[in-house]
């Protein structure tokens, strides 16, 4: 079951194409990376789902239904940029939200109270935003995004700009939020936390889809067969058996690669029949930091600038 | 609870709420009273100026009859000059008016000179002089062969009274006002156009900075996650509307009641001798002239307020929503830069003062082509009309301006709407009038 389901849409800005025939889906209870290099597309995919603008063609489901003018109650989304009434105090500019997310104003006021109890915020009820420091206004920020209990969460770059405790905290009430059943968009540059946090990712760049699959998949779609081994003795008392290439060697671990038609067990083989002690041995799979720069850079070489 | 009406709540009650609002809200009639109150000191004070005065007349040609006066008490003495000079203030008096010996008739200018402690004032120099000219003319008049009496009728004083039939009703006896009607009627005009000026100002621009505001806090793109664009637009102008509405409405009870508290201040018990003398002034005006009150009266009540009133309401809504839409969409074209804003609003500022520009014309002329065509074209209207309305236009007029102002509302609206839906997620551009135009046909 899918929470969201992106079917073949397509956004044209007089001159550009912002989303060529982008097709995804988002699975119910997962947390989503979208992912992609500065202007591919993601602001104006987020900003359509979250009905700020239209798609030009193709549509999109919110919990298998097309979007329609109740949905952006379902959602709540955290933009890059973040903003809030400078001279509001954090209840009324959090109630207000909330209600304009269509919450009454009784389940509004008891929803707040709670987020405030467990982030720890009881005190800044009646403190103004401009009072608060930087990550105090952040935090006021999350809870505007998900007082109104969303089914679907956008976060664009949620961690830039907190300090290491308050990013766990937030990461923290991330998972919590997914625990309870709430899916979440992620949107970020920053590889290491999707690999950490995210399930599934899709990679989009200059508005089409490069890649759309779990973490796991595309590491593994990616592999290069290198491995890890680490024996007894430095890596210098011993040398590999053909069809297998170093690359590499710390101490005791050196780096290996299997060229193509030989098998990594052959290689522990051969050492134990030299007698050589095998401590640890592992696969190395690339990361996604380094997917996104090999795909985002093929795809720049080999495409001509789309035109309308 | 409707998304539209919890924004016009919150941008009413936040600012309502506001201290600056209470301020500008107390303050400002505070301060009308208190010039009204200062006003009626200083002029007090200016007709404590029962000033006595010692005439040398060296030919003692002026009689003490001649010389009667109501605010100035005037005195012949008989004393030399130089000895006069040396006591008059003993005496009593605070100015010695010397009167040289008088040569012949044929002398048109006569030179008198004052002495007194203090410098006089033109206005006293003024009032000296008049008395003075008067009783030589007298003396003169006296002293020739012309006859007084067949002098007298050739005094002419013509007054032109309006006899116009009204428009709507032609049988009706023609209403006689005075020129006082066309005085009231001009500046019941101008204020009402002044006022739709500094209110397409003041509020306009509170809207547009409102707007900017939201731009560059970021807010905006978290409240339209939330809301159309359109209905934040909307729900700010008619929150900040009704801002400006309670304003004037706490301005129409507290501003009498002031200045009937500055009034009675004055009037009421006399607690020092100047207060006294200005109550005693105002009444002297009013036996001697008991017309001037019931005319004023009269020509007030005979005024069309149960037309002017309806319409200027809708005039006001009107050009209030036409100028604080256009103004939104400045506000979410410019960003962060206040210099751009300046250059976008011309095409808004330049309207404005041509109206009020225009306004004189209107009141020369109020049915002429200018009046006509500055109250159809609806940028103009909302100024033009108000301005037409106490000197009676056609109805029909009046109803074809109403048709354009309303059709003009919904097409500034919907332009405005267009800009301010781009214009707001719109960063770090320098947006320029071809720009604009663009914006107006983005698809969503």
């Amino acid at each position: 079951m899918n929470i969201l389901s992106i079917e073949n849409v397509r956004k044209v800005f007089h001159n550009y194409v912002a989303l060529d025939q982008a097709s995804f889906d988002v699975r119910k209870g997962s947390i989503f990376g979208l992912l992609g290099p500065n202007g591919a597309g993601k602001t104006t995919l987020i900003r359509i789902i979250t009905g700020i603008t239209r798609a030009d063609e193709g549509q999109i489901l919110l919990d298998g239904v097309p979007l329609n003018t109740h949905h952006p109650n379902e959602i709540g989304y955290m933009p890059e940029e973040r903003g809030l009434y400078k001279k509001m105090k954090v209840a009324e500019q959090l109630m207000y939200l909330a209600q304009l997310k269509g919450m009454s104003h009784d389940d509004a006021k008891q929803s707040i109270r709670r987020w405030f109890e467990r982030l720890g915020m009881q005190d800044w009820w009646n403190k103004k935003i401009e009072e608060l420091s930087k990550g105090m206004q952040q935090k006021v920020q999350f809870v505007a995004t998900v007082a109104h209990n969303p089914k679907l969460l956008i976060l664009d770059e949620p961690f830039t700009g907190l300090d290491p405790l308050n990013a766990d905290l937030l990461k923290d009430e991330i998972y919590q939020l997914n625990q309870q059943g709430v899916s979440i968009i992620f949107s970020t540059h920053r590889m290491e936390q999707v690999e950490e946090i995210c399930n599934d990712i899709v990679l989009i760049n200059k508005g089409k889809i490069l890649i759309n699959d779990s973490v796991a998949a595309v590491r593994n779609q990616f592999k290069e067969h290198k491995f890890n081994i680490s024996t007894d003795r430095p890596a210098s008392d011993w040398s590999l058996p053909s069809g297998f290439s170093a690359d590499g060697s710390v101490g005791n671990v050196t780096t290996f690669k299997v060229e193509s038609g030989r098998h990594s067990n052959e290689l522990l083989s051969y050492l134990i029949n030299q007698g050589i002690s095998i401590q640890s041995f592992q696969e190395v799979l690339p990361g996604l930091n380094e997917i996104f720069i090999k795909l985002v850079t093929e795809a720049s070489h080999s495409q001509t600038n789309v035109q309308p | 609870m409707n998304k539209t009406l919890l924004i016009i709540k919150r941008e009413y009650v936040s600012r309502v709420l506001k201290k600056s609002f209470l301020l500008v809200t107390l303050l400002t009639p505070l301060g009308i009273g208190l010039v009204i109150f200062l006003a009626g000191l200083f002029a007090a004070k200016g007709s404590q100026s029962t000033k006595r005065i010692v005439v040398k007349d060296e030919s003692a040609m002026l009689s003490a009859k001649a010389l009667e006066g109501k605010e100035i008490t005037y005195e012949l003495s008989n004393e030399l000059l130089d000895s006069l000079k040396k006591n008059y203030v003993d005496k009593g008096y605070d100015i010695l008016v010397h009167v040289p010996p008088y040569s012949d008739d044929t002398v048109a200018t006569h030179q008198i000179s004052y002495f007194s402690k203090e410098k006089l004032s033109l206005l006293q120099i003024e009032k000296i002089e008049e008395k003075m000219e008067n009783v030589f003319r007298d003396y003169k008049l006296e002293h020739s062969t012309l006859d007084k009496v067949a002098l007298k009728k050739l005094d002419v004083n013509v007054k032109l009274e309006n006899a116009m039939l009204s428009e709507n009703n032609k049988d009706a006896v023609g209403d006689k006002s005075s020129k006082f009607s066309s005085a009231i009627a001009s500046g019941l005009s101008y204020g009402m156009g002044f006022l739709m000026y500094i209110v397409i100002f003041v509020f306009g621009s509170m809207v547009m900075r409102s707007v900017m505001e939201e731009k560059i806090n970021r807010i905006v793109e978290v409240m339209i996650s939330s809301v159309k664009p359109f209905q934040l637009m909307l729900g700010k102008i008619i929150g900040v509307g009704l801002v400006g509405l309670t304003q004037l409405a706490i301005w129409m009870i507290i501003i009498p009641i002031i200045i009937t508290v500055a009034g009675v201040a004055m009037g009421g018990p006399a607690t020092t001798p100047e207060m006294a003398q200005t109550t005693e002034a105002i009444q002297k005006i009013q036996q001697e002239n008991p017309e001037v009150m019931q005319v004023f009266l009269k020509e007030l009540s005979s005024i069309n307020w149960a037309l002017i009133l309806p319409v200027f309401v809708i005039f006001f809504l009107g050009g209030y929503f036409i100028y604080s839409s256009l103004f939104a969409a400045v506000g979410s074209a410019v960003g962060d830069d206040l210099g751009d804003s300046q250059q976008l609003m011309m095409p808004l500022t330049i309207p404005v003062i041509l109206a009020m520009v225009m306004i004189p014309a209107v009141f020369t002329n109020p049915n002429g082509p200018l009046a006509v065509f500055g109250s159809m074209f609806p940028l103009f209207s909302p100024i033009i009309m108000p301005a037409r309305l106490p000197f009676e236009p056609p109805i029909w007029q009046i109803a074809l301006s109403i048709f354009f102002l309303v059709a003009g509302v919904i097409f500034f609206t919907w332009v405005a709407a267009r800009i301010y839906r781009v214009g707001i997620l719109m960063y770090g551009k320098k947006v320029t009038f071809k720009e604009l135009g663009k914006w107006m046909f983005y698809k969503d």
